[in-house]
């Protein structure tokens, strides 16, 4: 029923005119389903039953609030639509997906609600799963839900996919929601575990939908690639109390050799396309990783470079951070130093507070041999790390010094 | 749908009147104006005069206070506004961003509650 949920729901809304509506009709929809499918048996089409009876239920419910004169013009269309009682094949409801991303993901909405929305009307999560998810708890969750779906309705945010003069700025708006799903089960920042195995793969979901619905964008393909090339390594990150596992030190025979290749299929389709962009940039980066047999032969010159071409894309500290990690692998960790001291001048205040910063630093102390200030600079990073199992690998990393 | 564009900017960042740029720049406004007349969906748009000229009124515990200048002291203040009628919000997004006033101030879009 996960399956169907975000296309029944894209097609009711697109029909009903109004979120809000769809998603309770639906919602009812699925409560019948349990209650009569176990008894009767599973209909042939079970997103036509769920589309058919969540529309009866819209028709009496706009019967009932017939004094909105908005809602008479919706119940007249969809009395006079010509369907079946039974509602239609499974394969004709028509695919209105991405009209919906785009509208969880219009700019007015803040990113948190944009993130909720996409997880809720496309990966089908309940509201508590949600929460769950962000450490919030779930009336806050279903309040920023509510809130959100007011915004689409009361400011009049169309359930459209973009004209072409908007379309840059709003796949880009899409791509960042969907990246940021998979980051946060990547590198949970509070979680009890480095990763979150099924935000991971629900972003990967997600991502398969958009290239199935947009296929000749690049960087939609090559977010997919980034995606699959970084989840590959998943079963590699952690060890088995749970403890983090960085690159360096990674069972290369446990990556997921079916998502690597996937994932270098689809870069190369991307890049084929002469359009290229801070996605396939950081594809190809997990590219070069995927395709080294050990860390140290990895070709860390071409991915310094290709963290300058995402530097011009993305300009950030992080990306820096990378940039001078892959420096330190590519001419020693002295001579990333030197740029890590140049960046710290630079850019000041702003690093103080930054976790990644600190444990970039305190690494390249400890390759130099520097124990004393490493033991400093992985205490600075713990100070700011709430990931019980990041803390754990860091305090493990700083037990290995001999500081004294 | 209708939407009011209400158009914040400090009034230090406003041209002063009497220079070219303050001419050019309400030169923009009435093309601007004019186009939206045009695509008929204009409803009406006027410019305030500045804060200065502003004057509040409150009714607290059986008392009215008539005070000098706006509601609040606040690094923008409001010096104009457009009342559209637009299909959507990218609609009006789409005419807020050709406010000359946006590249310096903000525009805020509300939209009208319906009566029903």
């Amino acid at each position: 029923m996960r399956e169907e949920w975000g296309r029944v729901l894209s097609s009711l809304t697109a029909s009903l005119g109004d979120l809000d509506v769809a998603e309770d009709v639906l919602q009812d929809a699925v409560v019948a389903a349990l209650r009569v499918w176990p008894e009767r048996g599973i209909p042939r089409q079970p997103a036509g039953w769920l589309h058919a009876t969540a529309r009866r239920r819209a028709v009496d419910r706009f019967r009932r609030e017939l004094n909105f004169r908005t809602k008479l013009a919706a119940l007249i269309e969809l009395e006079s639509a010509r369907e079946p009682l039974e509602g239609r094949l499974d394969a004709d409801i028509p695919d209105e997906r991405l009209e919906m991303i785009f509208t969880c993901c219009h700019p007015a909405i803040a990113r948190p609600a944009q993130v909720a929305l996409t997880l809720r009307t496309l990966g089908g999560l309940t509201t508590a799963e949600i929460a769950r998810t962000f450490l919030v708890s779930e009336p806050t969750m279903a309040q920023r839900l509510v809130r959100a779906k007011r915004k689409i309705r009361a400011a009049g945010i169309p359930f459209r996919v973009p004209p072409s003069d908007l379309w840059p700025e709003r796949l880009d708006a899409v791509l960042s929601v969907l990246y940021l799903i998979f980051n946060e089960g990547y590198a949970a920042s509070f979680g009890e575990h480095p990763t979150r195995e099924d935000l991971c793969l629900e972003a990967i979901r997600l991502g398969r939908l958009l290239v199935e619905l947009v296929p000749d964008e690049p960087e939609v393909i090559g977010l997919l690639a980034l995606m699959l090339l970084h989840d590959s390594r998943r079963p590699a990150r952690s060890d088995a109390g749970g403890g983090l596992v960085t690159l360096d030190r990674q069972d290369r025979d446990r990556w997921n050799q079916t998502w690597i290749h996937e994932g270098l299929d689809l870069l190369d389709r991307a890049l084929a396309a002469g359009r290229p962009g801070p996605f396939q940039v950081q594809a190809a980066i997990s590219a070069l990783h995927a395709r080294a047999t050990s860390h140290a032969e990895t070709d860390w010159q071409e991915i310094l470079l290709l963290y300058r071409r995402l530097h011009a894309y993305r300009p950030s500290p992080i990306v820096e951070l990378n940039a001078i990690v892959a420096h330190s692998f590519a001419e020693g960790p002295e001579a990333a130093l030197a740029v890590l001291s140049e960046l710290a001048t630079r850019a000041g205040d702003d690093l103080r507070g930054y976790q990644p910063f600190h444990l970039v630093r305190a690494d390249l102390l400890r390759r130099t041999g520097d124990d004393v200030r490493a033991a400093a600079a992985y205490d600075d990073a713990l100070a700011l790390t709430a990931n019980a199992a990041e803390a754990a690998f860091i305090r493990s990393r700083r037990a290995e010094l001999s500081p004294d | 749908m209708q939407y009011l564009l209400m158009i914040y900017s400090a009034e230090t960042a406003e041209p002063e009147p009497g220079t070219p740029e303050f001419e050019a720049h309400i030169g923009r406004y009435l093309r601007l104006t004019d186009e939206m007349n045009e695509a008929g969906v204009m409803l009406d748009g006027r410019p305030l005069e500045p804060v200065s000229t502003a004057t509040t009124v409150r009714l607290r515990q059986g008392e009215t206070m008539v005070t000098d200048g706006p509601f609040a002291e606040t690094k923008e203040q409001l010096g104009g506004f457009y009342l559209l009628d637009c299909p959507n919000l990218d609609d009006a997004i789409d005419w807020a961003k050709r406010i000359p006033s946006a590249e310096f101030g903000s525009i805020e879009i509300r939209p009208i509650m319906p009566l029903e």
